[in-house]
């Protein structure tokens, strides 16, 4: 049996389950765990240099990879500085670890120095915490963490761990556990037969199916599994904003976004179709608008993890508790033998309707001569790359208007706080992304605003050669903000214009980087080529984009799904 | 409408506050609540007592359920069950007819007079949420209540039903 201390067990525990990256910022109560990290070198402390960005980064790591996330941090500041990151990844289900540093077991409750109650604070925002007592204890909580931040309806984990414990002066017997079942947690994988075969029957007798697929059936790689399904029933797929990628954008079956900024054709298909495949989807409010006014002709199916996330906002014909991974499994299972040779004669109508619906173009975009549409630049984007890279974005137009015109080819591509909507998101995620894939294109989307939420990371990226390529679109202002001031409150712009901007190129090359700036239309591809051309140095390329510009189409309040805006003029 | 959640959990620090987390995030009543370890010392029984309509008594059993110590929730009043709640109340008993009128009142609930001072009576009594409230109003017209103290409603299924790991 291995003796060693505390901080030791915490290094050792993380190896053995496997973790590679550790995204953190030391601190009084996490020295000792930091001494322990110097002495080896199979997991890689990443240093920030705002703890937030620590959870971003290990956020990032995590939704491109599906692998759980970890930070270390320290008490007090410390901790608590990494609740909007908590927050953002138990909004999207994303999987992560979070060790906190606490004072000594002694002073707890004491208002030591740097004392905060980490567990307590977090609560609302954790799949589950621990406040670990006694050293011996290390290894299970950590095994323990991580077994529940990846399974079920994944998630983040806080990990307290009070300084005395983790001390390096004391010697404790390390024991892994093998195996960490709990008797209070057994998530539900397989579907239950009875709802499997409901679900067959109601999709085959559907006339004018669509598949709605969400951040679930990302989170557990069913991506190749929504595809076979969508081609066998020849069904319309659409995906929410975490769903992006689960279907491959460039598909034919595939009509686009869904929901408040969604495509006419999504919405529309929705509202009109006749039975509704949930896979891994929560009826979230940006996507269902008015609930009562919800897809009034639909059977729904709502295949789910989470039993409390069926008919929690709208009710479920056919629920059916399990991951879409091993759902959809049973019910191609059950499909292999029907037949599906008159299913394209079945559904010529409903993609005829469907088909129309596209033929409004709901995304055209009028660009002139020289001023830059922002949806141009994500256009200029998708082609300098090839349609490949990792994108992450911020929260705001930008993230809509990369959401809407970078069809995403596979799932994990397309990086974004969803749920809770994180400004400063998008440059840690980034590099959380491109520490997982070093060889791979790593892509910011952002604005002027989210960028410096969180731009001190510049000088991370500096630290670890990061070649991440930073596409902010600058409108002046605080652009959705601003839509919204036009749209509702009579143009009156209160607070959503930045006055005094920082000289992005002059900022990006002080923190030792490439800065591009673009102002007019016909700089635009030889900037996205000379970026993209800077294999392995961070280039953010500032562009000037038109301020005016609103995110269409947009659903109208307290309407139908399919009731939208498609321009500054045009109603559905 | 009136609804007893039992929830059968780990007893481990930070469980109650979890649960009763769920029910201030998500804007749930709680009427009452009532905890303590089971005969296995391993786990605790908490039964609370709420309200609402049937889609969110779903989502109260829905969340709780989600919570990584909580091993099952049963809706109490889907089914038969029992129901007892304990009260202990102190009435000032200042004259002879007020202590004669206070013994008589709760011998007709079935109470038990369990602390006796010159000039109070504390008195014990279980029952039914309904018979305490009964009983606190009834002595109310004969003495004054100086102070109450309530368990809130604790239950469990009848027959053969129960909640076990």
């Amino acid at each position: 049996m291995k003796m060693m201390s505390g901080a030791a067990m915490v290094v050792e525990a993380l190896k053995d389950v496997g973790v590679t990256h550790v995204f953190g910022y030391p601190g009084g109560a996490v020295l000792d765990i930091y001494d322990a990290l110097f002495a080896q070198d199979s997991v890689k402390h990443v240093l920030v240099r705002h703890e937030q960005a620590a959870a971003h980064m290990a956020d990032g790591y995590a939704r491109s990879t599906g692998k759980t996330g970890t930070v270390l941090v320290t008490s007090g500041p410390g901790a608590t500085n990494t609740i909007t990151g908590i927050a953002t990844a138990y909004m999207d289900s994303i999987p992560m670890v979070v060790l906190s540093g606490q004072v000594p077991s002694s002073l707890i409750g004491e208002d030591a120095f740097q004392e905060t109650d980490m567990v307590g604070c977090s609560r609302p925002i954790v799949k589950h915490s621990f406040l670990v007592k006694r050293a011996v204890d290390i290894p299970e909580a950590i095994a323990k963490a991580y077994y529940i931040a990846n399974s079920g309806r994944p998630g983040p984990v806080v990990v307290d761990l009070p300084k005395d414990i983790v001390n390096v002066q004391e010697s404790h017997p390390y024991v892994f556990p093998e195996s960490v079942a709990m008797r209070s947690y057994n998530p539900t994988e397989k579907g239950h037969m009875k709802q499997i075969k409901k679900a067959v029957a109601s999709m085959l007798k559907a006339e004018r199916p669509v598949m709605y697929v969400g951040g679930g059936a990302v989170a557990c790689d069913a991506s190749g599994k929504v595809i076979e399904l969508a081609e066998k029933l020849n069904a319309p797929v659409t995906c929410t904003l975490m769903g992006l990628g689960a279907m491959p954008g460039t598909h034919e079956q595939f009509v686009g976004m869904l929901g408040m900024h969604g495509t006419l054709e999504a919405n529309k298909t929705m509202h009109n179709s006749d039975c509704i495949i949930a896979l891994g989807a929560r009826f979230d409010d940006r996507v269902t608008n008015n609930v009562s006014k919800f897809c009034p002709h639909a059977e729904i199916i709502h295949v789910d993890i989470d039993p409390a996330s069926i008919s929690k906002t709208v009710n479920a014909h056919i629920p059916v508790v399990g991951s879409v991974d091993k759902v959809l499994d049973q019910i191609l299972e059950q499909l292999a033998e029907k037949d599906f040779s008159g299913q394209k004669e079945k559904l010529s109508d409903w993609w005829q309707q469907i088909t129309q619906w596209r033929k409004r173009e709901c995304l055209k975009f009028e660009q002139g001569d020289t001023v830059i549409k922002p949806q141009k630049v994500i256009e200029a984007l998708y082609k300098h790359t090839n349609g490949d890279a990792y994108v992450s974005s911020d929260v705001g137009q930008h993230q809509m208007f990369a959401a809407l015109y970078y069809p995403y080819k596979k799932p994990r591509q397309w990086i974004n706080s969803g749920g809770l909507g994180t400004m400063g998101f998008g440059l840690p995620a980034a590099m959380g992304v491109q520490f997982a894939h070093p060889d791979a294109v790593s892509v910011c989307v952002t604005g002027d605003g989210s960028i410096q939420m969180n731009i001190q990371e510049l000088a991370t990226c500096l630290q670890y050669n990061l070649p991440v390529k930073i596409i902010s679109l600058n409108n002046r202002a605080l652009g959705m903000v601003r839509q919204w001031q036009d749209m509702i409150y009579k143009g009156r712009h209160s607070h959503s214009y930045m006055d005094s901007m920082p000289d992005f190129v002059k900022l990006a090359e002080a923190y030792g980087h490439v800065g591009i700036k673009v102002d007019r239309l016909d700089e635009l591809d030889a900037a996205m080529e000379k970026c993209f051309s800077y294999t392995d140095r961070l280039v953010f390329m500032d562009i000037a984009v038109d301020q005016n510009e609103h995110v269409y189409p947009m659903q109208v309040k307290f309407g139908a799904m399919d009731d939208m805006r498609l321009s500054k003029t045009e109603r559905t | 409408m009136k609804r007893i959640i039992s929830v059968l959990m780990e007893n481990a620090p930070g469980a109650l506050s979890r649960i009763v987390g769920v029910f201030s995030q998500r804007g749930y009543n709680v009427d009452s609540l009532c905890v303590a370890p089971t005969d296995d010392p391993s786990l605790s029984r908490l039964t609370i007592m709420t309200h609402g309509d049937d889609k969110v008594i779903e989502q109260i059993t829905k969340q709780v359920n989600k919570l990584i110590d909580v091993l099952k929730v049963v809706d109490l009043t889907d089914g038969a069950h029992v129901e007892r709640e304990l009260m202990l109340i102190k009435v000032a008993t200042r004259t002879d007819a007020i202590r004669a009128e206070v013994k008589r009142t709760s011998d007709i609930f079935r109470g038990s007079i369990i602390d006796v001072n010159g000039s109070n009576y504390t008195i014990e009594l279980t029952g039914t949420s309904d018979k305490l409230d009964a009983f606190a109003s009834t002595m109310a017209e004969c003495a004054e209540i100086i102070e109450s103290s309530r368990t809130g409603v604790c239950g469990l299924a009848r027959g053969e039903r129960a909640l076990r790991p």
